[in-house]
């Protein structure tokens, strides 16, 4: 049998790692990204030229990121590298690439989709002025620019990250006006026997807490505005479990409930979606060591499942073992059952912080009608339930027809989640009953310049 | 590094993206096209492309993933409408 072409999207933990073990089985791999240099979200490497130590920038994960690089650095001239590409089309066999205005396909046997997530959004009155960003985003700028969001930031949202990333900025000097987390502290209580699969994390969690002090950190809170003029965010208020206003002055807010998977390639190479119960979202089947029903497509990492960064390592190797397999060439099985093992512990503890730290999807159906809930096109959530109560629409796809909500150049990234509580408390019905929003081509826009050539480049 | 900003000259540091090129000149980054005010980025990531700049021959940049360059121009208000696709 022929060496099969194999294509990973994502130089992420995940895709690096399946790289890894392609090369080490004898492959090359075409790797795609998007960014401008490997390492993903959590490591994500700071531009040439800046000079942090990796203690600065990853904290107590140094010693993984440094790893991950590594690993990825040795891999030189035994793959071929596209980054600042983004793979934005596929159908069977071929992928979509763009770089710099220009389009390539690229013929694949098998290919890996290591995408990655996105911050889960919740609409709140006032969260499109300026100074507002994602939980992750305020991160990115830390990180990736050495640069804060504010010079007073106020954190809302619920996860681990949420308590991570302030600490960060306490750490970088940055004044924390207050952590505004919309879960109840008791839900933390219920999810501790499925967290305890991972004391190590919990163990760190506390120490993060203790970072916190001093910090203002409410429970249980229902966001109620981001105040702001027109330069932008000045403060905001929260009501309290007990039913109290308050108020934070602020000049930038970082708000973001967990993460969503990217899941707008798998969508378009034909996997099935289910609804996972749990966390609300559509996800990608996709079986532990990423082979999903559509031949010669696999899942890995956050893309697939949110299990973290050593979770999407993991999940990375095992996707490569499975595309070997398929291609007839051997894999230990100890290597894969160790493999299913460890990401079974992960999994269980995603399922614990997913308890621990529950989406709050009746906040979402309660924005308020006149909240922009599409920051593409300025579309508010009224707009959307008058489409379920005026005009009938049954689903968000056809909602999304009638409103353009899902249709902004986001394509549905941001106010996907929220969209689909509102429509389904507009209609009464369960939240799986409206559907999902389908993923569309190009996945993000391409540069207006474009040249899409006709024939098939080989890889 | 210098760049100029809506007509007005600005510097910047080697490394920066375009965004926060931008912001450390104003906290805006842009006007909504849809008239519901300033925004200045949101996700960082390149995912929700709320941070399009025009260059002054109308190319779009996302700014949030677009490294600044030497003697870059680019138009941050009175965008078009914009060119979707
Ligand atoms: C903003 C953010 C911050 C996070 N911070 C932390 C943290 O501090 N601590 C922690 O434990 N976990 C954090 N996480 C979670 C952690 O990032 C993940 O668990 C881990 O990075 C997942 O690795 P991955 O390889 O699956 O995906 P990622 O690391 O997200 O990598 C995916 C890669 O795929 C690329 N990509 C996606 N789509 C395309 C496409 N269509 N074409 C080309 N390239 C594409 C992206 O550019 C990216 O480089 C964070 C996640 C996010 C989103
Ligand atoms: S800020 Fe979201 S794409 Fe640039």
């Amino acid at each position: 049998m022929a060496a099969p072409r194999v294509v990973i999207v994502g130089a992420g933990p995940a895709g690096v790692r399946a790289a890894e073990r392609l090369v080490a089985a004898g492959l090359r791999p075409t790797v795609v990204d998007e960014g401008m240099r490997a390492g993903g979200q959590i490591y994500r490497q700071q531009p040439p030229g800046f000079t942090r130590r990796p203690e600065e920038l990853y904290g107590t994960e140094a010693g993984r990121a440094v790893a991950v690089h590594g690993a990825f650095a040795a891999l030189a001239g035994r793959i071929d590298y596209l980054p600042e590409t983004l793979a934005w089309n596929i159908e069977p066999g071929l992928l979509h690439v763009a770089r710099d205005g220009v389009a390539r396909k690229l013929p694949y046997d098998a290919v890996i989709l290591a995408t990655g997530a996105t911050d889960r959004l919740l609409p709140v009155p006032g969260w499109t002025r300026a100074g507002v960003y994602s939980l992750g985003g305020s991160q990115v700028s830390l990180k990736a620019q050495a640069c804060a969001i504010g010079a007073r930031v106020a954190f809302l949202g619920t996860g681990p990250l949420l308590y991570l990333v302030a600490s960060q900025y306490l750490k970088a000097g940055v004044e924390v006006a207050a952590v505004l987390d919309t879960s109840p502290a008791s839900a933390r209580f219920k999810a501790l026997p499925l967290m305890a699969s991972r004391p190590g994390l919990l163990v760190k969690g506390a120490a993060l807490m203790w970072k916190l002090r001093g910090v203002p950190i409410l429970r249980g809170v229902t966001p109620l505005a981001i105040d702001g003029d027109d330069s932008g965010v000045t403060g905001i208020r929260v009501k309290d479990a007990g039913g109290r206003e308050h108020r934070f002055a602020a000049d930038a807010v970082a708000m973001g409930w967990h993460l969503r998977p990217e899941t707008q390639l798998a969508d378009l190479a034909g996997v099935p979606f289910e609804h996972d119960a749990l966390s609300g979202l559509w996800m990608a089947q996709v079986q532990a060591d990423g082979r999903t029903a559509v031949k010669g497509v696999y899942l890995a990492g956050d893309g697939a499942r949110i299990l973290g960064a050593d979770g999407a390592e993991i999940a990375g190797t095992l996707a490569a073992t499975s595309v070997l397999a398929d291609h007839g060439i051997q894999v230990p099985v100890a290597e894969v059952v160790e493999l299913i093992g460890r990401r079974a512990v992960m999994d269980r503890f995603r399922r614990g912080l997913l308890r621990a730290f529950p989406w709050p999807g009746h906040l979402a159906a309660a924005v308020p009608d006149d909240t922009l809930l599409c920051r593409c096109e300025a579309i508010t959530a009224g707009e959307l339930r008058r489409s379920a109560s005026d005009l009938g629409a049954p689903e968000v796809n056809r909602a999304k027809a009638l409103t353009r909500v899902g249709m902004g150049r986001c394509q549905g990234r941001y106010c996907g989640p929220a969209g689909q509580e509102i429509l389904a408390a507009a209609r009464g019905v369960a939240l799986p009953e409206v559907g999902r929003l389908r993923g569309q081509a190009p996945v993000k826009p391409l540069s207006i310049a474009t040249v899409v050539p006709l024939g098939v480049e080989d890889a | 590094m210098g760049l100029v900003i809506d007509g007005e000259p600005a510097t910047a540091l080697a490394g920066d993206t375009l965004l926060t090129a931008v912001l450390t000149n104003g906290r805006q980054l842009r006007v909504s096209e849809f008239g519901d005010g300033a925004r200045a980025g949101f996700c960082l990531m390149g995912a929700c492309q709320d941070c399009w700049v025009y260059t002054e021959d109308g190319d779009r940049l996302r700014a949030c993933s677009t490294p600044v360059a030497e003697g870059m121009r680019i138009v941050t208000k009175g965008a078009t409408w914009p060119r979707l696709g």
